[in-house]
Protein backbone atom coordinates (compact mmCIF):
# COMPACT_ATOMS: atom_id res chain seq x y z
CA UNK A 1 0.00 0.00 0.00
CA UNK A 2 0.86 3.13 -1.14
CA UNK A 3 -0.25 6.51 0.89
CA UNK A 4 0.25 9.90 0.34
CA UNK A 5 0.25 13.23 3.04
CA UNK A 6 -0.56 16.38 1.85
CA UNK A 7 1.15 18.86 4.18
CA UNK A 8 1.24 22.62 3.94
CA UNK A 9 4.13 24.69 5.83
CA UNK A 10 2.37 28.03 7.31
CA UNK A 11 3.60 30.85 9.47
CA UNK A 12 5.17 29.45 12.74
CA UNK A 13 2.44 30.58 15.34
CA UNK A 14 5.35 32.44 17.18
CA UNK A 15 5.79 34.45 13.91
CA UNK A 16 3.34 37.54 13.79
CA UNK A 17 1.17 36.43 10.54
CA UNK A 18 0.16 39.52 8.09
CA UNK A 19 -0.83 40.12 4.78
CA UNK A 20 1.61 41.75 2.44
CA UNK A 21 0.17 44.90 1.27
CA UNK A 22 2.23 44.96 -2.21
CA UNK A 23 1.47 41.62 -3.31
CA UNK A 24 -1.91 40.98 -0.76
CA UNK A 25 -0.54 37.84 -0.58
CA UNK A 26 0.07 35.99 3.37
CA UNK A 27 3.54 37.38 4.31
CA UNK A 28 5.08 33.82 4.37
CA UNK A 29 9.21 35.56 5.11
CA UNK A 30 8.70 33.95 9.18
CA UNK A 31 9.90 31.10 10.53
CA UNK A 32 7.92 28.22 8.59
CA UNK A 33 6.20 25.57 10.49
CA UNK A 34 4.33 22.19 9.31
CA UNK A 35 0.54 22.43 9.35
CA UNK A 36 -0.41 20.96 13.28
CA UNK A 37 -3.25 19.98 11.87
CA UNK A 38 -1.46 17.78 8.92
CA UNK A 39 0.89 16.09 11.90
CA UNK A 40 -2.19 14.38 12.93
CA UNK A 41 -2.36 13.04 8.97
CA UNK A 42 1.19 12.12 8.91
CA UNK A 43 0.50 10.19 12.57
CA UNK A 44 -2.43 8.56 10.62
CA UNK A 45 -0.58 7.25 7.90
CA UNK A 46 2.29 6.03 10.07
CA UNK A 47 -0.35 4.02 11.91
CA UNK A 48 -1.89 2.59 8.96
CA UNK A 49 1.11 1.45 7.62
CA UNK A 50 1.87 -0.14 11.27
CA UNK A 51 -1.50 -2.09 10.68
CA UNK A 52 -1.14 -3.34 7.46
CA UNK A 53 2.27 -4.10 8.05
CA UNK A 54 4.12 -2.44 5.19
CA UNK A 55 3.13 0.53 3.34
CA UNK A 56 5.17 3.22 2.03
CA UNK A 57 4.53 6.64 3.03
CA UNK A 58 5.29 10.08 1.16
CA UNK A 59 4.86 13.57 2.26
CA UNK A 60 3.27 15.75 -0.38
CA UNK A 61 3.83 19.86 -0.19
CA UNK A 62 3.24 22.32 -2.73
CA UNK A 63 4.93 25.81 -1.49
CA UNK A 64 8.86 27.33 -1.25
CA UNK A 65 11.36 25.85 -1.31
CA UNK A 66 12.07 27.16 2.38
CA UNK A 67 8.87 24.38 3.13
CA UNK A 68 11.67 21.44 2.90
CA UNK A 69 12.75 22.34 6.53
CA UNK A 70 9.74 21.58 8.20
CA UNK A 71 8.62 18.96 5.80
CA UNK A 72 11.14 17.06 7.32
CA UNK A 73 9.91 16.75 10.55
CA UNK A 74 7.48 14.25 8.72
CA UNK A 75 10.07 12.06 7.52
CA UNK A 76 12.08 12.39 11.17
CA UNK A 77 8.33 11.52 12.56
CA UNK A 78 8.53 8.17 10.05
CA UNK A 79 7.45 9.20 6.91
CA UNK A 80 9.23 7.48 3.72
CA UNK A 81 10.34 10.32 0.89
CA UNK A 82 9.27 14.11 0.48
CA UNK A 83 7.88 15.45 -2.45
CA UNK A 84 8.09 19.07 -3.11
CA UNK A 85 6.22 21.29 -5.60
CA UNK A 86 8.34 24.51 -5.84
CA UNK A 87 7.43 26.72 -9.04
CA UNK A 88 7.71 30.62 -8.81
CA UNK A 89 5.26 30.36 -11.09
CA UNK A 90 2.68 28.62 -8.63
CA UNK A 91 3.09 31.29 -5.89
CA UNK A 92 -0.44 32.78 -5.78
CA UNK A 93 -2.54 29.52 -6.60
CA UNK A 94 -6.31 29.24 -5.06
CA UNK A 95 -8.38 26.76 -4.61
CA UNK A 96 -8.52 25.71 -8.11
CA UNK A 97 -4.68 25.81 -9.21
CA UNK A 98 -3.78 24.32 -5.79
CA UNK A 99 -6.10 21.13 -6.70
CA UNK A 100 -4.99 20.87 -10.04
CA UNK A 101 -1.17 21.30 -9.59
CA UNK A 102 -1.54 18.70 -5.99
CA UNK A 103 -4.08 16.67 -8.06
CA UNK A 104 -1.10 16.28 -11.29
CA UNK A 105 1.33 15.02 -8.27
CA UNK A 106 -0.64 12.70 -6.92
CA UNK A 107 -1.56 11.19 -10.48
CA UNK A 108 1.70 11.01 -10.73
CA UNK A 109 2.24 9.20 -7.35
CA UNK A 110 -0.95 6.87 -7.97
CA UNK A 111 -0.99 6.12 -4.56
CA UNK A 112 -4.20 4.04 -2.49
CA UNK A 113 -4.78 6.88 -0.13
CA UNK A 114 -4.26 9.99 0.64
CA UNK A 115 -4.80 12.18 3.26
CA UNK A 116 -5.48 15.42 4.41
CA UNK A 117 -5.28 17.37 8.01
CA UNK A 118 -8.66 19.27 8.48
CA UNK A 119 -7.70 22.54 7.80
CA UNK A 120 -4.62 25.01 7.07
CA UNK A 121 -3.96 27.11 9.88
CA UNK A 122 -3.41 29.99 7.69
CA UNK A 123 -6.66 29.76 5.43
CA UNK A 124 -8.96 27.80 7.75
CA UNK A 125 -10.77 26.43 4.61
CA UNK A 126 -11.05 22.53 5.15
CA UNK A 127 -11.82 22.88 1.77
CA UNK A 128 -8.72 21.50 -0.74
CA UNK A 129 -9.18 17.85 0.06
CA UNK A 130 -12.71 17.70 -1.96
CA UNK A 131 -11.52 19.86 -4.55
CA UNK A 132 -8.36 17.00 -5.03
CA UNK A 133 -10.57 14.16 -4.80
CA UNK A 134 -13.06 15.35 -7.39
CA UNK A 135 -9.53 16.15 -9.82
CA UNK A 136 -8.55 12.57 -8.66
CA UNK A 137 -12.11 11.16 -9.25
CA UNK A 138 -12.01 9.33 -5.74
CA UNK A 139 -14.44 8.45 -3.04
CA UNK A 140 -13.58 11.40 -0.37
CA UNK A 141 -14.42 10.96 3.53
CA UNK A 142 -13.69 14.71 5.15
CA UNK A 143 -13.10 15.64 9.37
CA UNK A 144 -12.78 11.92 9.86
CA UNK A 145 -11.93 11.50 13.75
CA UNK A 146 -11.94 7.61 13.50
CA UNK A 147 -10.53 5.73 10.97
CA UNK A 148 -10.66 1.57 10.34
CA UNK A 149 -9.51 -0.27 7.76
CA UNK A 150 -11.23 -3.51 6.69
CA UNK A 151 -11.32 -5.88 3.60
CA UNK A 152 -9.44 -3.17 1.62
CA UNK A 153 -12.46 -0.88 2.70
CA UNK A 154 -12.24 2.21 5.22
CA UNK A 155 -14.49 3.58 7.53
CA UNK A 156 -14.74 6.98 8.89
CA UNK A 157 -16.61 8.27 11.69
CA UNK A 158 -17.09 12.31 11.80
CA UNK A 159 -19.21 14.91 13.45
CA UNK A 160 -21.22 16.95 11.39
CA UNK A 161 -23.88 19.50 12.40
CA UNK A 162 -26.05 16.93 13.59
CA UNK A 163 -23.97 14.18 15.51
CA UNK A 164 -22.14 11.49 13.68
CA UNK A 165 -21.85 10.23 10.21
CA UNK A 166 -20.35 6.41 9.70
CA UNK A 167 -18.90 6.66 5.85
CA UNK A 168 -17.28 3.82 4.27
CA UNK A 169 -15.26 3.66 0.82
CA UNK A 170 -13.10 1.43 -1.21
CA UNK A 171 -9.96 2.37 -2.17
CA UNK A 172 -8.26 4.60 -3.71
CA UNK A 173 -9.90 6.87 -1.57
CA UNK A 174 -9.36 10.90 -0.23
CA UNK A 175 -9.38 10.92 3.30
CA UNK A 176 -9.12 14.52 5.55
CA UNK A 177 -8.59 13.96 9.26
CA UNK A 178 -9.67 15.91 12.21
CA UNK A 179 -7.40 17.00 14.92
CA UNK A 180 -8.53 14.41 17.52
CA UNK A 181 -7.72 11.56 15.56
CA UNK A 182 -4.54 10.71 17.52
CA UNK A 183 -1.60 12.06 19.89
CA UNK A 184 1.17 12.31 16.90
CA UNK A 185 4.65 10.81 18.21
CA UNK A 186 7.56 13.04 18.52
CA UNK A 187 10.15 12.74 16.10
CA UNK A 188 12.81 10.41 18.22
CA UNK A 189 16.40 11.25 17.53
CA UNK A 190 16.93 8.49 15.66
CA UNK A 191 14.24 9.80 13.55
CA UNK A 192 15.49 13.13 12.75
CA UNK A 193 19.41 12.02 12.15
CA UNK A 194 17.81 9.58 9.64
CA UNK A 195 15.48 11.87 8.20
CA UNK A 196 18.24 14.22 6.00
CA UNK A 197 19.09 10.80 3.93
CA UNK A 198 15.65 9.84 3.04
CA UNK A 199 14.82 10.73 -0.45
CA UNK A 200 13.58 13.99 -1.65
CA UNK A 201 12.19 15.24 -4.43
CA UNK A 202 11.66 19.36 -5.74
CA UNK A 203 9.75 19.35 -8.65
CA UNK A 204 8.68 22.40 -11.39
CA UNK A 205 5.49 23.12 -12.87
CA UNK A 206 7.04 21.20 -16.22
CA UNK A 207 8.07 18.62 -14.45
CA UNK A 208 4.10 18.03 -13.65
CA UNK A 209 3.29 18.71 -16.94
CA UNK A 210 1.06 21.85 -15.68
CA UNK A 211 1.28 24.55 -17.68
CA UNK A 212 1.82 28.28 -16.84
CA UNK A 213 -1.44 29.66 -17.24
CA UNK A 214 -3.04 26.93 -15.19
CA UNK A 215 -1.09 27.83 -11.81
CA UNK A 216 -0.53 30.65 -9.64
CA UNK A 217 -2.44 33.91 -10.14
CA UNK A 218 -2.94 33.20 -14.04
CA UNK A 219 -4.43 29.56 -12.97
CA UNK A 220 -6.85 30.83 -10.36
CA UNK A 221 -10.24 32.34 -10.18
CA UNK A 222 -10.42 34.05 -7.47
CA UNK A 223 -8.52 37.71 -6.61
CA UNK A 224 -8.04 39.88 -3.59
CA UNK A 225 -9.27 43.37 -4.92
CA UNK A 226 -8.32 45.09 -1.14
CA UNK A 227 -7.44 44.73 2.40
CA UNK A 228 -8.95 46.06 5.17
CA UNK A 229 -8.64 46.68 8.95
CA UNK A 230 -11.73 44.40 10.87
CA UNK A 231 -14.20 46.56 12.56
CA UNK A 232 -13.46 47.91 15.75
CA UNK A 233 -14.02 45.09 18.50
CA UNK A 234 -13.78 47.27 21.17
CA UNK A 235 -11.27 47.12 24.04
CA UNK A 236 -9.50 43.77 24.37
CA UNK A 237 -7.02 43.33 26.88
CA UNK A 238 -4.14 41.01 27.21
CA UNK A 239 -2.26 40.28 30.25
CA UNK A 240 0.81 37.71 31.49
CA UNK A 241 0.11 35.81 34.08
CA UNK A 242 3.16 36.60 37.02
CA UNK A 243 1.01 34.57 39.75
CA UNK A 244 -1.75 37.23 39.93
CA UNK A 245 -3.56 36.37 36.61
CA UNK A 246 -6.43 34.89 38.80
CA UNK A 247 -6.95 38.00 40.57
CA UNK A 248 -6.91 39.64 37.81
CA UNK A 249 -9.88 38.07 36.21
CA UNK A 250 -11.88 38.55 39.18
CA UNK A 251 -11.31 41.87 39.35
CA UNK A 252 -11.81 42.02 35.80
CA UNK A 253 -15.20 40.29 36.37
CA UNK A 254 -16.31 42.57 39.53
CA UNK A 255 -15.73 45.78 37.40
CA UNK A 256 -17.88 44.38 34.63
CA UNK A 257 -20.16 43.20 37.02
CA UNK A 258 -20.11 39.73 35.93
CA UNK A 259 -20.25 37.94 39.22
CA UNK B 1 -26.58 38.56 -11.83
CA UNK B 2 -28.48 34.70 -12.38
CA UNK B 3 -27.48 33.36 -8.86
CA UNK B 4 -28.40 29.65 -7.15
CA UNK B 5 -28.64 28.71 -4.00
CA UNK B 6 -27.73 25.73 -2.63
CA UNK B 7 -30.65 24.60 0.39
CA UNK B 8 -29.39 22.10 3.10
CA UNK B 9 -31.69 20.05 4.90
CA UNK B 10 -32.11 17.59 7.76
CA UNK B 11 -34.97 15.40 8.99
CA UNK B 12 -37.27 17.02 6.70
CA UNK B 13 -36.49 20.73 7.08
CA UNK B 14 -34.74 23.29 5.48
CA UNK B 15 -31.40 24.69 7.05
CA UNK B 16 -31.47 28.19 8.39
CA UNK B 17 -28.49 29.28 7.38
CA UNK B 18 -28.79 28.21 4.22
CA UNK B 19 -31.88 30.43 4.06
CA UNK B 20 -30.09 33.53 5.37
CA UNK B 21 -27.80 32.87 2.30
CA UNK B 22 -31.14 33.03 0.17
CA UNK B 23 -32.81 35.71 1.39
CA UNK B 24 -29.07 37.48 1.56
CA UNK B 25 -28.95 37.01 -2.44
CA UNK B 26 -32.59 38.13 -3.01
CA UNK B 27 -31.76 41.08 -1.44
CA UNK B 28 -28.63 41.52 -3.37
CA UNK B 29 -30.55 41.66 -6.88
CA UNK B 30 -31.20 39.60 -10.02
CA UNK B 31 -32.56 36.34 -10.15
CA UNK B 32 -32.73 33.99 -7.64
CA UNK B 33 -33.02 30.60 -8.00
CA UNK B 34 -32.48 27.70 -5.40
CA UNK B 35 -31.97 23.91 -5.58
CA UNK B 36 -32.86 21.24 -3.00
CA UNK B 37 -31.35 17.61 -3.63
CA UNK B 38 -32.41 14.74 -1.64
CA UNK B 39 -35.09 12.17 -1.71
CA UNK B 40 -38.50 13.00 -0.67
CA UNK B 41 -37.70 16.70 -0.88
CA UNK B 42 -40.21 18.11 -3.26
CA UNK B 43 -42.41 19.71 -0.26
CA UNK B 44 -38.88 21.31 1.00
CA UNK B 45 -38.92 22.91 -2.62
CA UNK B 46 -42.00 24.49 -1.93
CA UNK B 47 -41.28 25.86 1.05
CA UNK B 48 -38.21 28.23 0.15
CA UNK B 49 -40.63 30.74 -2.13
CA UNK B 50 -41.10 32.08 0.98
CA UNK B 51 -37.65 33.44 1.44
CA UNK B 52 -37.66 34.70 -2.03
CA UNK B 53 -36.55 31.97 -4.51
CA UNK B 54 -38.60 32.34 -7.51
CA UNK B 55 -37.96 29.18 -9.07
CA UNK B 56 -36.82 25.93 -6.82
CA UNK B 57 -34.90 22.96 -8.99
CA UNK B 58 -35.57 19.60 -7.18
CA UNK B 59 -33.68 16.42 -7.73
CA UNK B 60 -35.43 14.10 -6.10
CA UNK B 61 -33.37 10.16 -6.53
CA UNK B 62 -32.55 7.65 -3.69
CA UNK B 63 -29.11 8.53 -4.54
CA UNK B 64 -29.30 11.76 -3.12
CA UNK B 65 -31.04 10.14 0.08
CA UNK B 66 -27.94 10.21 2.59
CA UNK B 67 -26.16 13.56 2.75
CA UNK B 68 -23.01 12.62 0.88
CA UNK B 69 -21.14 16.06 -1.16
CA UNK B 70 -19.82 14.01 -4.33
CA UNK B 71 -23.89 12.57 -5.89
CA UNK B 72 -24.13 16.63 -5.48
CA UNK B 73 -21.27 18.13 -7.16
CA UNK B 74 -22.75 15.93 -10.64
CA UNK B 75 -26.10 17.40 -9.33
CA UNK B 76 -25.02 20.66 -9.57
CA UNK B 77 -22.58 20.16 -12.67
CA UNK B 78 -25.63 19.54 -14.85
CA UNK B 79 -27.56 22.51 -12.89
CA UNK B 80 -25.48 25.05 -13.21
CA UNK B 81 -24.31 24.53 -16.66
CA UNK B 82 -28.13 23.68 -18.09
CA UNK B 83 -29.42 27.04 -16.15
CA UNK B 84 -26.53 29.46 -16.94
CA UNK B 85 -25.94 30.78 -13.54
CA UNK B 86 -23.25 33.19 -12.98
CA UNK B 87 -23.15 32.88 -9.32
CA UNK B 88 -23.54 29.86 -6.59
CA UNK B 89 -24.07 30.30 -3.15
CA UNK B 90 -23.72 28.06 0.29
CA UNK B 91 -24.03 28.29 3.85
CA UNK B 92 -20.60 26.28 5.61
CA UNK B 93 -21.35 23.62 6.69
CA UNK B 94 -19.52 20.38 6.98
CA UNK B 95 -21.74 18.87 3.94
CA UNK B 96 -21.77 22.29 1.47
CA UNK B 97 -18.10 22.46 2.41
CA UNK B 98 -17.18 19.61 0.43
CA UNK B 99 -19.81 20.15 -2.49
CA UNK B 100 -18.47 23.89 -2.96
CA UNK B 101 -15.00 22.79 -2.99
CA UNK B 102 -15.85 19.84 -5.06
CA UNK B 103 -17.91 21.78 -7.77
CA UNK B 104 -15.00 24.52 -8.05
CA UNK B 105 -12.47 21.83 -9.18
CA UNK B 106 -15.43 19.95 -11.49
CA UNK B 107 -15.78 23.95 -13.21
CA UNK B 108 -12.51 25.07 -12.88
CA UNK B 109 -14.37 27.85 -10.90
CA UNK B 110 -13.29 30.54 -8.10
CA UNK B 111 -14.57 29.60 -4.92
CA UNK B 112 -14.41 32.44 -2.15
CA UNK B 113 -14.83 30.77 1.29
CA UNK B 114 -15.43 31.41 4.91
CA UNK B 115 -16.93 34.66 4.03
CA UNK B 116 -18.90 37.44 6.74
CA UNK B 117 -20.50 39.66 3.26
CA UNK B 118 -21.65 39.62 0.19
CA UNK B 119 -22.15 43.44 -1.23
CA UNK B 120 -22.56 44.28 -5.11
CA UNK B 121 -19.75 47.25 -5.89
CA UNK B 122 -19.52 49.11 -9.30
CA UNK B 123 -21.43 46.36 -10.01
CA UNK B 124 -19.51 43.51 -9.02
CA UNK B 125 -20.02 40.66 -6.25
CA UNK B 126 -17.73 41.29 -3.34
CA UNK B 127 -17.09 38.68 -0.90
CA UNK B 128 -16.02 40.30 2.72
CA UNK B 129 -13.49 37.71 4.81
CA UNK B 130 -12.23 38.09 7.47
CA UNK B 131 -8.33 36.15 7.47
CA UNK B 132 -5.69 35.23 10.05
CA UNK B 133 -7.43 35.02 13.11
CA UNK B 134 -10.38 37.72 11.90
CA UNK B 135 -6.91 40.11 12.38
CA UNK B 136 -7.58 41.44 8.95
CA UNK B 137 -10.70 42.11 6.16
CA UNK B 138 -10.04 40.53 2.68
CA UNK B 139 -12.39 42.00 -0.08
CA UNK B 140 -12.32 38.61 -2.09
CA UNK B 141 -13.36 38.69 -6.12
CA UNK B 142 -13.81 36.59 -8.86
CA UNK B 143 -12.13 36.85 -12.27
CA UNK B 144 -14.63 34.68 -14.27
CA UNK B 145 -17.95 32.84 -13.60
CA UNK B 146 -19.32 30.74 -12.41
CA UNK B 147 -18.38 32.41 -9.01
CA UNK B 148 -18.81 29.97 -6.12
CA UNK B 149 -18.95 31.16 -2.39
CA UNK B 150 -19.26 29.66 1.51
CA UNK B 151 -20.92 32.03 3.79
CA UNK B 152 -19.55 31.08 7.29
CA UNK B 153 -22.11 29.62 9.24
CA UNK B 154 -24.51 31.89 11.19
CA UNK B 155 -23.93 35.12 9.22
CA UNK B 156 -27.22 35.94 7.58
CA UNK B 157 -30.68 35.40 9.39
CA UNK B 158 -33.33 34.63 6.69
CA UNK B 159 -36.27 36.59 5.61
CA UNK B 160 -39.49 36.18 4.62
CA UNK B 161 -39.92 38.34 1.62
CA UNK B 162 -41.09 36.27 -1.15
CA UNK B 163 -44.25 33.61 -2.11
CA UNK B 164 -44.76 30.34 -4.00
CA UNK B 165 -41.78 29.40 -6.29
CA UNK B 166 -42.09 28.06 -9.72
CA UNK B 167 -40.74 23.88 -8.36
CA UNK B 168 -39.07 22.48 -11.30
CA UNK B 169 -38.18 18.98 -11.33
CA UNK B 170 -34.66 18.11 -13.11
CA UNK B 171 -32.41 14.59 -13.78
CA UNK B 172 -28.91 14.53 -13.85
CA UNK B 173 -26.12 11.44 -14.20
CA UNK B 174 -23.86 10.70 -11.66
CA UNK B 175 -19.43 9.57 -11.94
CA UNK B 176 -19.08 6.39 -10.77
CA UNK B 177 -16.56 7.48 -8.20
CA UNK B 178 -19.07 9.90 -6.75
CA UNK B 179 -21.22 6.64 -5.34
CA UNK B 180 -18.10 5.17 -4.51
CA UNK B 181 -18.52 6.15 -0.75
CA UNK B 182 -21.77 5.21 1.28
CA UNK B 183 -23.52 6.14 4.80
CA UNK B 184 -22.93 3.23 7.06
CA UNK B 185 -24.92 5.13 10.03
CA UNK B 186 -26.53 9.07 9.74
CA UNK B 187 -26.09 11.54 12.79
CA UNK B 188 -29.41 12.16 14.20
CA UNK B 189 -30.30 14.46 16.61
CA UNK B 190 -28.37 13.42 19.69
CA UNK B 191 -30.14 12.48 23.20
CA UNK B 192 -30.38 15.40 25.48
CA UNK B 193 -27.62 16.07 27.21
CA UNK B 194 -26.76 18.95 29.50
CA UNK B 195 -28.34 22.02 28.32
CA UNK B 196 -26.29 25.12 28.00
CA UNK B 197 -27.81 27.60 25.18
CA UNK B 198 -29.75 28.95 28.45
CA UNK B 199 -26.70 29.38 30.54
CA UNK B 200 -25.95 32.82 31.73
CA UNK B 201 -22.03 31.66 32.22
CA UNK B 202 -20.05 29.28 31.06
CA UNK B 203 -16.97 28.05 30.90
CA UNK B 204 -15.84 25.85 28.49
CA UNK B 205 -12.60 23.67 28.04
CA UNK B 206 -10.44 22.66 25.27
CA UNK B 207 -7.63 20.78 24.53
CA UNK B 208 -5.29 22.12 26.73
CA UNK B 209 -6.96 20.74 29.69
CA UNK B 210 -4.37 17.75 28.82
CA UNK B 211 -6.96 15.12 29.56
CA UNK B 212 -10.74 13.95 30.27
CA UNK B 213 -9.30 14.47 33.98
CA UNK B 214 -8.64 17.98 33.14
CA UNK B 215 -12.67 18.53 33.06
CA UNK B 216 -13.06 18.58 36.38
CA UNK B 217 -11.31 21.97 37.48
CA UNK B 218 -13.90 23.24 34.65
CA UNK B 219 -16.41 21.54 36.12
CA UNK B 220 -15.18 23.33 39.44
CA UNK B 221 -14.86 26.48 38.48
CA UNK B 222 -18.51 26.65 36.68
CA UNK B 223 -19.92 25.48 39.89
CA UNK B 224 -18.68 28.23 41.77
CA UNK B 225 -19.41 30.94 39.31
CA UNK B 226 -23.14 29.17 38.99
CA UNK B 227 -22.75 28.31 35.03
CA UNK B 228 -22.48 25.02 32.54
CA UNK B 229 -19.97 23.40 31.41
CA UNK B 230 -19.00 23.53 27.40
CA UNK B 231 -16.13 21.96 25.04
CA UNK B 232 -14.42 22.05 21.81
CA UNK B 233 -14.84 19.63 19.07
CA UNK B 234 -11.60 18.73 19.48
CA UNK B 235 -11.95 17.33 22.79
CA UNK B 236 -15.67 16.05 21.71
CA UNK B 237 -13.95 14.22 19.08
CA UNK B 238 -11.70 12.61 21.53
CA UNK B 239 -14.16 11.63 23.48
CA UNK B 240 -13.44 14.15 26.25
CA UNK B 241 -16.69 15.54 26.65
CA UNK B 242 -20.62 15.05 25.15
CA UNK B 243 -21.31 16.47 22.36
CA UNK B 244 -24.14 17.90 23.33
CA UNK B 245 -22.08 20.22 25.91
CA UNK B 246 -20.12 21.33 22.38
CA UNK B 247 -20.07 24.87 20.97
CA UNK B 248 -19.37 25.83 17.53
CA UNK B 249 -20.11 25.14 13.91
CA UNK B 250 -20.81 21.67 14.45
CA UNK B 251 -21.98 22.41 17.91
CA UNK B 252 -24.54 24.61 19.61
CA UNK B 253 -24.64 28.47 19.42
CA UNK B 254 -24.42 30.27 23.07
CA UNK B 255 -24.47 33.71 24.07
CA UNK B 256 -23.92 33.71 27.50
CA UNK B 257 -23.37 36.97 29.81
CA UNK B 258 -19.80 35.31 30.36
CA UNK B 259 -17.83 32.95 28.34
CA UNK B 260 -14.35 31.31 30.04
CA UNK B 261 -12.62 30.32 27.72
CA UNK B 262 -9.69 27.63 29.12
CA UNK B 263 -7.61 25.70 26.81
CA UNK B 264 -9.20 26.30 24.10
CA UNK B 265 -6.92 28.12 20.55
CA UNK B 266 -10.13 29.91 19.68
CA UNK B 267 -10.28 28.69 15.89
CA UNK B 268 -13.01 30.45 13.50
CA UNK B 269 -15.21 26.93 13.46
CA UNK B 270 -15.16 27.59 17.71
CA UNK B 271 -15.81 31.27 17.83
CA UNK B 272 -19.35 31.67 15.30
CA UNK B 273 -20.78 29.55 17.86
CA UNK B 274 -19.34 31.96 21.35
CA UNK B 275 -18.83 35.01 19.61
CA UNK B 276 -21.99 36.71 20.62
CA UNK B 277 -21.48 36.41 24.31
CA UNK B 278 -21.60 39.83 26.21
CA UNK B 279 -17.74 39.09 27.92
CA UNK B 280 -14.96 36.35 26.83
CA UNK B 281 -12.44 35.81 29.13
CA UNK B 282 -9.39 33.29 27.61
CA UNK B 283 -6.68 31.43 29.67
CA UNK B 284 -3.87 30.59 27.13
CA UNK B 285 -0.57 29.89 27.36
CA UNK B 286 0.17 30.34 23.66
CA UNK B 287 0.29 34.51 23.36
CA UNK B 288 -0.67 34.19 19.67
CA UNK B 289 -3.74 32.13 20.20
CA UNK B 290 -6.36 33.35 17.70
CA UNK B 291 -8.76 33.84 20.83
CA UNK B 292 -7.20 36.79 22.24
CA UNK B 293 -8.15 38.42 19.25
CA UNK B 294 -11.09 38.77 20.28
CA UNK B 295 -11.35 38.22 24.13
CA UNK B 296 -12.42 40.83 26.42
CA UNK B 297 -10.09 39.92 28.70
CA UNK B 298 -7.01 37.44 28.09
CA UNK B 299 -4.62 36.20 30.31
CA UNK B 300 -1.42 34.54 28.86
CA UNK B 301 -0.66 31.52 31.48
CA UNK B 302 -1.19 27.96 32.50
CA UNK B 303 -4.41 27.12 32.81
CA UNK B 304 -3.28 24.24 35.89
CA UNK B 305 -2.50 27.18 37.53
CA UNK B 306 -4.76 29.87 36.95
CA UNK B 307 -7.86 28.27 37.25
CA UNK B 308 -7.89 26.69 40.65
CA UNK B 309 -6.96 29.58 41.94
CA UNK B 310 -9.51 31.84 40.52
CA UNK B 311 -11.98 29.06 41.53
CA UNK B 312 -10.54 29.71 45.35
CA UNK B 313 -11.41 33.49 44.61
CA UNK B 314 -14.76 33.05 43.56
CA UNK B 315 -15.86 30.84 46.28
CA UNK B 316 -14.27 33.01 48.69
CA UNK B 317 -15.96 35.92 47.21
CA UNK B 318 -19.73 33.95 47.06
CA UNK B 319 -19.05 33.13 50.62
CA UNK B 320 -18.30 37.04 51.83
C1 LIG C 1 -16.02 21.76 9.42
C2 LIG C 1 -15.46 22.00 10.78
C3 LIG C 1 -16.32 22.17 11.84
C4 LIG C 1 -15.82 22.41 13.12
N1 LIG C 1 -16.70 22.62 14.16
C5 LIG C 1 -16.22 22.94 15.38
C6 LIG C 1 -17.10 23.22 16.47
O1 LIG C 1 -18.33 23.14 16.37
N2 LIG C 1 -16.56 23.55 17.67
C7 LIG C 1 -15.21 23.62 17.88
O2 LIG C 1 -14.78 23.95 18.99
N3 LIG C 1 -14.35 23.34 16.88
C8 LIG C 1 -14.83 23.00 15.63
N4 LIG C 1 -13.93 22.69 14.64
C9 LIG C 1 -12.52 22.47 14.98
C10 LIG C 1 -11.67 23.72 15.12
O3 LIG C 1 -11.18 24.11 13.87
C11 LIG C 1 -10.48 23.42 16.05
O4 LIG C 1 -9.81 22.30 15.55
C12 LIG C 1 -10.89 23.18 17.51
O5 LIG C 1 -11.80 24.17 17.94
C13 LIG C 1 -9.67 23.18 18.40
O6 LIG C 1 -10.03 22.84 19.71
P1 LIG C 1 -9.15 23.30 20.95
O7 LIG C 1 -9.12 24.78 21.02
O8 LIG C 1 -9.69 22.56 22.12
O9 LIG C 1 -7.74 22.65 20.65
P2 LIG C 1 -6.37 23.32 20.19
O10 LIG C 1 -6.55 24.09 18.95
O11 LIG C 1 -5.38 22.23 20.20
O12 LIG C 1 -6.04 24.37 21.34
C14 LIG C 1 -5.63 24.04 22.63
C15 LIG C 1 -5.09 25.31 23.29
O13 LIG C 1 -4.75 25.05 24.64
C16 LIG C 1 -3.63 25.81 24.98
N5 LIG C 1 -2.98 25.17 26.13
C17 LIG C 1 -2.33 23.97 26.17
N6 LIG C 1 -1.89 23.70 27.41
C18 LIG C 1 -2.26 24.76 28.18
C19 LIG C 1 -2.07 25.08 29.56
N7 LIG C 1 -1.44 24.24 30.42
N8 LIG C 1 -2.55 26.26 30.01
C20 LIG C 1 -3.20 27.11 29.17
N9 LIG C 1 -3.40 26.86 27.86
C21 LIG C 1 -2.93 25.69 27.38
C22 LIG C 1 -2.78 25.80 23.73
O14 LIG C 1 -1.93 26.94 23.71
C23 LIG C 1 -3.83 25.85 22.62
O15 LIG C 1 -4.07 27.18 22.17
C24 LIG C 1 -14.42 22.46 13.34
C25 LIG C 1 -13.56 22.30 12.26
C26 LIG C 1 -14.06 22.07 11.00
C27 LIG C 1 -13.12 21.92 9.86
N1 LIG D 1 0.08 23.93 -0.34
C1 LIG D 1 -0.35 22.75 0.10
N2 LIG D 1 0.36 21.62 -0.19
C2 LIG D 1 -0.07 20.40 0.24
N3 LIG D 1 -1.17 20.22 0.96
C3 LIG D 1 -1.90 21.29 1.30
C4 LIG D 1 -1.54 22.61 0.88
N4 LIG D 1 -2.47 23.47 1.35
C5 LIG D 1 -3.35 22.74 2.05
N5 LIG D 1 -3.03 21.41 2.03
C6 LIG D 1 -3.77 20.28 2.64
O1 LIG D 1 -5.17 20.58 2.60
C7 LIG D 1 -5.72 20.62 3.92
C8 LIG D 1 -6.81 21.68 3.98
O2 LIG D 1 -6.29 22.93 3.64
P1 LIG D 1 -7.21 24.24 3.46
O3 LIG D 1 -8.36 23.84 2.59
O4 LIG D 1 -6.31 25.25 2.83
O5 LIG D 1 -7.64 24.64 4.86
C9 LIG D 1 -4.51 20.84 4.83
O6 LIG D 1 -4.73 20.34 6.13
C10 LIG D 1 -3.42 20.05 4.09
O7 LIG D 1 -3.55 18.65 4.35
Amino acid sequence: MKIAVCVKCVPDSSAHTRIDPATKRLDRSGEAALNAFDVNAVEEALRLREAAGEAEVVVLSLGPERALEPMRKALAMGADRLVLVSDEGAAGSDLVATSRILGAALERESPDLVLFGQQASDADGAVLQAAVADRLQRPLISQVAELTREDGKLRGKRQTEYGYDVIEAPLPAVVAVSDAINEPRYPSLKGIMGAKSKPQETLSLGDLGVAADEAGEAGSRTTVLALGEPPARGDTVKIEDDGSGADKILKFLLEKKAL
Amino acid sequence: MKTLVFLEHHEGVLQKDSLGVLSKAVSLGGEVEAVVLGQGVEELAAGAGRFGATRVHVMDDVLLAAPLPQPRVDALETLVGEGGFDTVLFAASVLSADVAAGLAARLGAGLNYDLTDLVVEDGQLVGKRPALGDSVYVDAGWTSEPRLALVRSGTFEPSETGGSPDVQAYESRFQDFSLAATMVEQAHEEAEGPSIEDAEVIVAGGRGLGGPEGFAQVEELAKALGGAVAATRAVVDAGWYPYAAQVGQTGKTVSPKLYVAVGISGAIQHKVGMQSSALIVAINKDPNAPIFEYADFGVVGDLNEIVPKLTELVRQRRAA
